[in-house]
């Protein structure tokens, strides 16, 4: 297990203040600008070694996402960072944590990956539905201002650097990183298409990183104890500690720092208190927040959380929320909420994600309660299939990897509500 | 889609457009939100003040909410206010308007009840918390006829590790069952505010319930870990 030493997020539940003080006390910019005096390319450099990935889902190695940046931006054309506070993943409440518990980690992180990646200010883009939890960014952005930490010359490094938070308003499609751009523009949050990426035009047409919460409040950290101490935990690959998500049928839900690679039992057995009713009946996992595939329960056991590993399943880490079904659950209902939760979510611009995830959404109704025919279920995949990679931005693979999960698992579970609803195995009736 | 360019709560299909415009026709920013328009404003770069519009349209919908005693909501006549305040055409508003679940296009009562209903909240019992609304006379989209309460069914909200939850106005409800979302709704329409968060007696946020597993030290004071590193 994870040594406390060894977390990053010590106040993550919030036992202590969040606020400036009490977070120097944990170790929140100590030295700060010895940290900067390294050098833009020393840091990148550092978290590149540390073997860092994304924690917001896709998982691209973070230092290398920073080395894309300009290396003489203009003031005319000046470089942004862009933090992806818009944590709306089902199963994803990690951030949230971070935002209202640790919220020095993530404006430190900003200063330095923004001065690493020669931003001139960063945007935290909160979701809508975070209210108390902007309040607390809010006044703690305001705090560093009032230290000194932000603003001209941040912490008396020499390096002019603002931070500023932006609220969302509901929609989850604002966390791919376009629609998060365009909706700091004050548009409708619909993805662009890429190319231009980002790092070439972003925010208002400027170069532009967008990183998750996660992925830059841990950089501070890691400067400080070294990239060899991040490399240190979870497989090759896949290094570095990870705020894990667990929800659904467990004895304990929670959030919880661990070394990447933990296996599903040690977490679950450790900090969990188990499986509801016991390893016997735990039906099936989605491991990584709801856009990825279920895995059935023999599988996910012994299975390293990790990147690769789920992966290796067919699924995948995502943001490590892990929503966990014992066998009372009617798993063809369970990934039909999660269908309908995307047809809720398409902004609408591909036709094949607006027309499929309402198409998806209603078979799906029609096979949890069995009125359908088998050849549907080919039909539904199918469909799945034609949405799949056929849209500007990810939703609408989103949208079909949980069905191809359940089809691909349960499949003889959706056919047997068809057959008893049907009445098959049943006399016919005298007339 | 996300709004879906339906009316958030229920109010009349169509409202009457004379007598929204009558009634806020003259809308203008309170001293105190004229202040915070500016601070809002100036997060933009020089003429990208257009970003500004999400924030404003909350504040605008909040001074409607606080002149109506309800969570608010946005009326043609205040989404131009905001447009004109940004040089920015209705249109462009309004689509931001219609975009955005949070933006309420139709009014909503004194509270809105916003229960979670996605996979992990439903695999956790919101159909109990949801009950606990119907039983106290709520229906989904609909506001009492008393106008205390607007029911709404809301994706996920992040919350997850303390499933089932609820939002109502600006505070999370978590951890609930229908006894509990019972006794939060008695009291809100005895005027009384409950305590947000958790409603697990002894849990603080998202660690285990019964106690961390980890960083127990942070329990009692505020313990600095490097002197270990």
């Amino acid at each position: 297990m994870l040594a406390d030493k060894d977390r990053i997020f010590t106040n993550v539940y919030g036992f202590q203040d969040w606020g400036l003080k009490a977070a120097q006390v944990r170790g929140d910019w100590d030295k700060t600008k010895d940290l900067m005096k390294r050098g833009q390319d020393a840091i990148i450099e550092e978290i590149k070694a540390s073997g860092l990935r994304g924690r917001g889902g896709a998982g691209f190695p973070t230092g290398l996402k920073w080395s894309f940046m300009p290396k003489a931006p203009t003031p005319e054309r000046p470089s942004f960072l862009v933090i992806n506070a818009d944590e709306s993943e089902p199963g994803s409440c990690k951030d949230r944590e971070i935002l209202r518990h640790d919220p020095h980690k993530l404006i430190e992180g900003a200063l330095i990956a923004g001065f690493a990646m020669r931003a001139r200010a960063a945007y935290i883009y909160i979701r809508g539905e975070y209210i108390r939890e902007a309040e607390t960014m809010f006044a703690a952005v305001q705090q560093a201002y009032d230290a000194g930490l932000l603003g001209k010359n941040a912490a008396k490094s020499g390096y002019d650097f603002d931070v500023f938070v932006h609220r969302g308003a509901g929609a989850y499609i604002c966390g791919e990183e376009t629609a998060m751009i365009e909706s700091l523009e004050g548009k409708k949050g619909q993805p662009r298409l890429k190319p231009p990426f980002p790092a070439g035009a972003g925010l208002y047409g400027c170069p532009t990183t967008v990183n998750n919460v996660e992925s830059i409040a841990v950089v501070p950290t890691i400067l400080r104890r070294g990239a060899p101490w991040f490399k240190g935990f979870g497989r090759e690959n896949n290094h570095g500690t990870k705020l894990f998500q667990i929800s659904g049928h467990v004895e304990k839900p929670c959030v919880v720092e661990e070394e990447m690679s933990i296996s599903f039992r040690e977490l679950i057995e450790r900090h969990c208190g188990g499986v509801r009713g016991g390893w016997d009946n735990l039906l099936a996992v989605i491991p990584g927040g709801s856009s990825v595939p279920l895995v059935p329960a023999k599988d996910i056991i012994d299975c390293p959380m990790d990147f690769d590993g789920l992966k290796e399943q067919g699924s995948g880490l995502g943001t490590a929320a892990i929503i966990v079904m014992d066998k009372s659950t009617d798993i063809v209902q369970a990934i039909s909420r999660i269908s309908y939760f995307y047809k809720h979510e398409s902004c609408g611009q591909c036709t094949p994600c607006r027309e499929g995830t309402g198409w998806m959404w209603r078979v799906m109704e029609r096979m949890r309660t069995g009125d359908a025919d088998i050849s549907e279920i080919d039909t539904l995949y199918d469909v799945t299939k034609q949405v799949e990679g056929h849209t500007i931005c990810a939703l609408g693979d989103a949208a079909a990897w949980p069905i191809q999960g359940l089809i691909k698992h349960f499949r003889p579970e959706m056919e047997r509500r068809i057959r008893e609803n049907r009445g098959d195995g049943l006399l016919e009736a005298a007339e | 889609m996300l709004n879906g360019g339906l009316l958030v709560a229920d109010g009349p299909a169509h409202l009457d457009e004379a007598e929204v415009r009558a009634r806020w026709g003259d809308f203008a920013w309170t001293k105190a939100n004229a202040a915070e328009a500016d601070v809002i404003v100036a997060r933009y770069p020089e003429g990208r003040q257009r970003s500004a519009v999400m924030p404003l349209l909350d504040l605008a919908q909040r001074q409607v909410g606080a002149a109506t005693q309800t969570q608010g909501w946005l009326p043609v006549p205040v989404i131009e206010y905001v447009a004109a305040q940004l040089d920015m055409p209705f249109m462009r508003a309004y689509e931001v308007v219609t975009f955005y679940t949070m933006y309420n296009l139709a009014p909503v009562g004194r509270h809105h009840v916003q229960v979670c209903g996605t996979t992990p909240c439903l695999l956790r019992g919101s159909d109990d918390v949801m009950a606990a609304c119907k039983n106290k006379g709520m229906t989904k989209g609909k506001t009492t006829p008393d106008g205390l309460f607007t029911l709404t069914e809301v994706e996920c909200m992040g919350n997850c590790a303390n499933a089932p939850m609820v939002q109502i106005n600006d505070d999370n409800f978590e951890d609930l069952d229908y006894d509990s979302m019972t006794r939060i709704l008695e009291a809100l329409a005895a005027g009384e505010m409950p305590k947000p968060g958790t409603q697990i007696a002894g849990r603080r946020t998202s660690e285990p319930e019964g106690g961390p597993t980890t960083l127990i030290e942070m329990v009692s004071a505020n313990h600095d870990y490097r002197k270990a590193w």
